[in-house]
């Protein structure tokens, strides 16, 4: 066992309203620059649809995730090594920009500078990439927008597989739901095995997958390793970037802008202790279906005295060990089990995990054709076909997913019941498996959503990594690459390099 | 004056461009590795780049390491073979002819795209551009020597350029006399090459430099990095 600690994240589904807060507060901090307009770091995507970039869970298409070999053992799917090698002058499941989106501006001057003209002068879309004028644009980062498009189209996600769709393209079964989307700084990213450069890492002390911009190299094998496509080539500087979960914000302790100004207060970030010998296995299990049950044991209690002591011994501070102890991610993916991880059979063990949203009961189930659990309807009369989530969400297993809803819906009723009929009906918890307590736990979580609640995130010890004494009057003003070291201890010309970027990056292998 | 200018040409300017070629591409290394990278632009524009890039690339890694293995081996491991100059010779036109024309193929295509795709012509840089037209002008001379070699096929022709170049790398200050009197086909070639090993450290070429081959050797898929061991490791 080596526990290490990561930086996790849960959103609550039932209760984002598809606002594009995050996605906007997101871009204007991170994405904003030539070469990343079309990335959104997060974006929001209205279900079913085929999302962005097109088709993304499409892994037939991408080729994204891992792929578990005869011999059990798990590669890239995309392909071993030496195929990857091989395919580094042309790669074959690279989207285009097209598949995203080609970003544009509008010709604003016109309106300005236009001449007395009969016609009202407009401002004509122009393509960011080429300078050329676009006739029309037929796909954006949000195109199918509260299900905007024919279903025909729409209906090609990935996650009706074994659902029979016709019925929900009529307008009477219809349903929609939002599902915002980031890095999923995954326990076994796949994109940090398909970079050839060794330049995208995991770090140690947080979790964080981040692509180191000096090794980056440009191979873009990255991009179709990663089945979430939340890398995104940047055409302009020849980097991949991606989402870096905020991390000058976390280190601080401070939550990401996307959940900081989440306006519906879905997001929760904390610390999960995790047992990184047990990755591979957990990852290489035979049937996808018991991906989600294994990423369960890769997580390990923080109340548990051996947890903590080994903890201790594999370095991770007190304070994120406490952390631990009071993370909503442990509540809710753990000990309520309401919250799933996002296409577990990628078998990338993704750490961004989802709270399924509630919907409203059917027209049949109203009318008494479908089944009424006492006062709880049953979760399989939901608007939302439970096979459809259960598809995004446990890899096809339904039954996680419905004990998840039903604790949600008997929270409801536990709650009404408390505060219209001031009763405290035991009975309602006892049914899903919980305790009266646990439930107004829940209720204070999920429904309040305090933001101490929501957010329990441990500083960074950087005290303990480097000597701020060595930092002193390391990088002042000056023009050029005054702060950039170079690559070496001592420089080209026999100096030693100010704040001496190590030579060599501690490189581990997990 | 010809004289001089072959000793400047093919005596000095190796030298120039080697010392530029080294010095430059370990201070660009050291300075500068955020610019260091292939360039890619196949997310911009996929159509031409299945053929093109494979073929460019394929072509021109067989040209190099063919002209690397043909320049700098010593004669006397070819004579101690018994590989006899004039099959050599044929060897090198064989090979160098095929990955040639394959190199040539693949290039037409690239320097299509750049120039004739909006995308990308709007998104080159002038190095990007004229270090491409380079290599296409250094590939055409390259296979015109063919028809000069095949004028002359018993391989004598072709030592010159191997003591040439091995003269040039063991500080022969008289290398460039054995080249002074070569078809002005191969002078321009050679002239070029050299002036591209001058190009390469301000251009993407340094991209070859790393080659990611190392992949292959890498222990697992993981990499963890970690602040612990900054302390230890200084």
């Amino acid at each position: 066992m080596k526990i290490r600690a990561q930086i996790a994240m849960v959103l609550n589904l039932d209760k984002c309203i598809g606002c594009h807060t995050c996605s906007v507060t997101c871009k204007n901090v991170w994405t904003s620059r030539e070469g990343m307009e079309y990335a959104w770091f997060n974006n929001v995507e209205t279900k079913p649809g085929i999302g962005y970039p097109k088709e993304w869970e499409n892994q037939k298409r991408w080729k994204g995730g891992w792929r578990r070999k005869p011999n059990g053992r798990i590669e890239p799917r995309i392909g071993s090594k030496w195929r990857i090698l091989a395919n580094i002058f042309a790669n074959p499941n690279l989207p285009e920009i097209d598949d995203y989106y080609e970003p544009f501006t509008f010709d604003y001057e016109h309106l300005q500078k236009a001449p007395e003209l009969e016609a009202f002068p407009t401002a004509r879309p122009r393509s960011l990439v080429s300078g050329e004028r676009m006739e029309k644009i037929e796909w954006g980062p949000n195109w199918e927008e509260i299900l905007g498009g024919e279903f025909s189209k729409r209906s090609k996600d990935a996650n009706f597989e074994g659902v029979q769709k016709e019925m929900y393209g009529q307008f009477e079964n219809t349903f929609m739901m939002y599902l915002p989307r980031l890095c999923e700084h995954c326990l076994n990213p796949a994109c940090v095995a398909s970079c050839p450069s060794g330049a995208i890492y995991k770090r140690e002390e947080d979790g964080i997958v981040l692509i180191d911009q000096d090794k980056c190299r440009g191979w873009r094998m990255c991009v179709s390793g990663c089945p979430y496509k939340k890398i995104y080539y940047n055409w302009s500087s020849g980097k991949s970037e991606k989402c870096i979960m905020c991390y000058p914000r976390i280190e601080v302790g401070q939550p990401t802008v996307c959940s900081e100004t989440c306006v519906g207060r879905i997001r929760y970030l904390g610390v999960m202790l995790y047992d990184a010998d047990a990755i591979e296995q957990a990852a290489s299990v035979a049937d996808e279906k018991d991906l989600y049950e294994y990423q369960l044991k890769v997580f390990k209690d923080p109340n548990d005295p051996a947890v903590i002591a080994q903890a201790r011994k594999d370095g991770v501070p007190e304070a994120w060990i406490e952390s631990a102890r009071l993370s909503p991610i442990w509540k809710m993916a753990m000990e309520w089990k309401v919250a799933f991880p996002l296409h577990p059979e990628y078998r990338t063990l993704p750490m961004v995990w989802y709270v399924p949203p509630l919907s409203p009961i059917t027209a049949a189930a109203e009318a008494g054709k479908m089944g009424v659990d006492g006062a709880m309807p049953d979760v399989r009369s939901l608007r939302i076909p439970l096979r459809y989530l259960a598809n995004m969400l446990t890899a096809g297993d339904e039954r996680p997913v419905a004990e998840g809803l039903e604790r949600m819906l008997a929270m409801r009723a536990y709650m009404r019941a408390k505060t219209v009929d001031g009763v405290l009906d035991e009975a309602i918890a006892k049914r899903v498996g919980l305790t009266g307590l646990q439930i107004e736990d829940m209720y204070r979580y999920m429904a309040i959503a305090n933001y101490e609640d929501r957010f329990v995130i441990p500083t960074a010890h950087r005290e303990a990594t480097e000597d701020a004494y060595d930092l002193r009057g390391a990088c002042g003003f000056t023009f050029g690459n005054g702060c950039a070291p170079g690559e070496n201890e001592v420089n080209l010309f026999g100096a030693r390099t100010p704040t001496g970027k190590p030579a060599k990056t501690p490189m581990e292998i997990a | 004056m010809i004289a001089y200018l072959n000793h400047a040409l093919y005596g000095w300017y190796p030298y120039l461009c080697l010392t530029v070629f080294i010095l430059g591409s370990i201070i660009r290394f050291d300075r500068e590795q955020y610019t260091w990278k292939t360039g890619s632009s196949q997310m911009l524009r996929q159509r031409q780049m299945r053929i093109g890039s494979n073929f460019f690339h394929i072509g021109i890694l067989v040209i190099f390491f063919g002209h690397l293995v043909g320049l700098l081996t010593p004669i006397q491991v070819f004579d101690a073979l018994g590989i006899s100059h004039g099959f050599k010779q044929m060897m090198a036109i064989v090979i160098g002819g095929l990955a040639g024309l394959m190199c040539l193929v693949g290039i037409l295509i690239l320097l299509h795209r750049r120039l004739f795709d909006p995308r990308i012509r709007a998104n080159s840089s002038f190095g990007d551009t004229a270090i491409l037209v380079i290599l296409f002008v250094q590939l055409v001379l390259g296979l015109l020597t063919i028809f000069v070699s095949l004028g002359h096929l018993d391989g004598h022709e072709m030592t010159k350029f191997m003591s040439w170049a091995q003269g040039v790398l063991t500080l022969q200050t008289d290398a460039w006399k054995h080249v002074q009197d070569v078809n002005p086909l191969f002078k321009l070639h050679l002239l070029l090459g050299m002036t591209i090993f001058l190009l390469f450290p301000f251009t993407r070429l340094v991209h070859a430099w790393s080659a990611p081959i190392w992949y292959l050797g890498r222990k697992g898929y993981q990499v963890v990095r970690t602040r612990r061991n900054l302390q230890a490791a200084r």
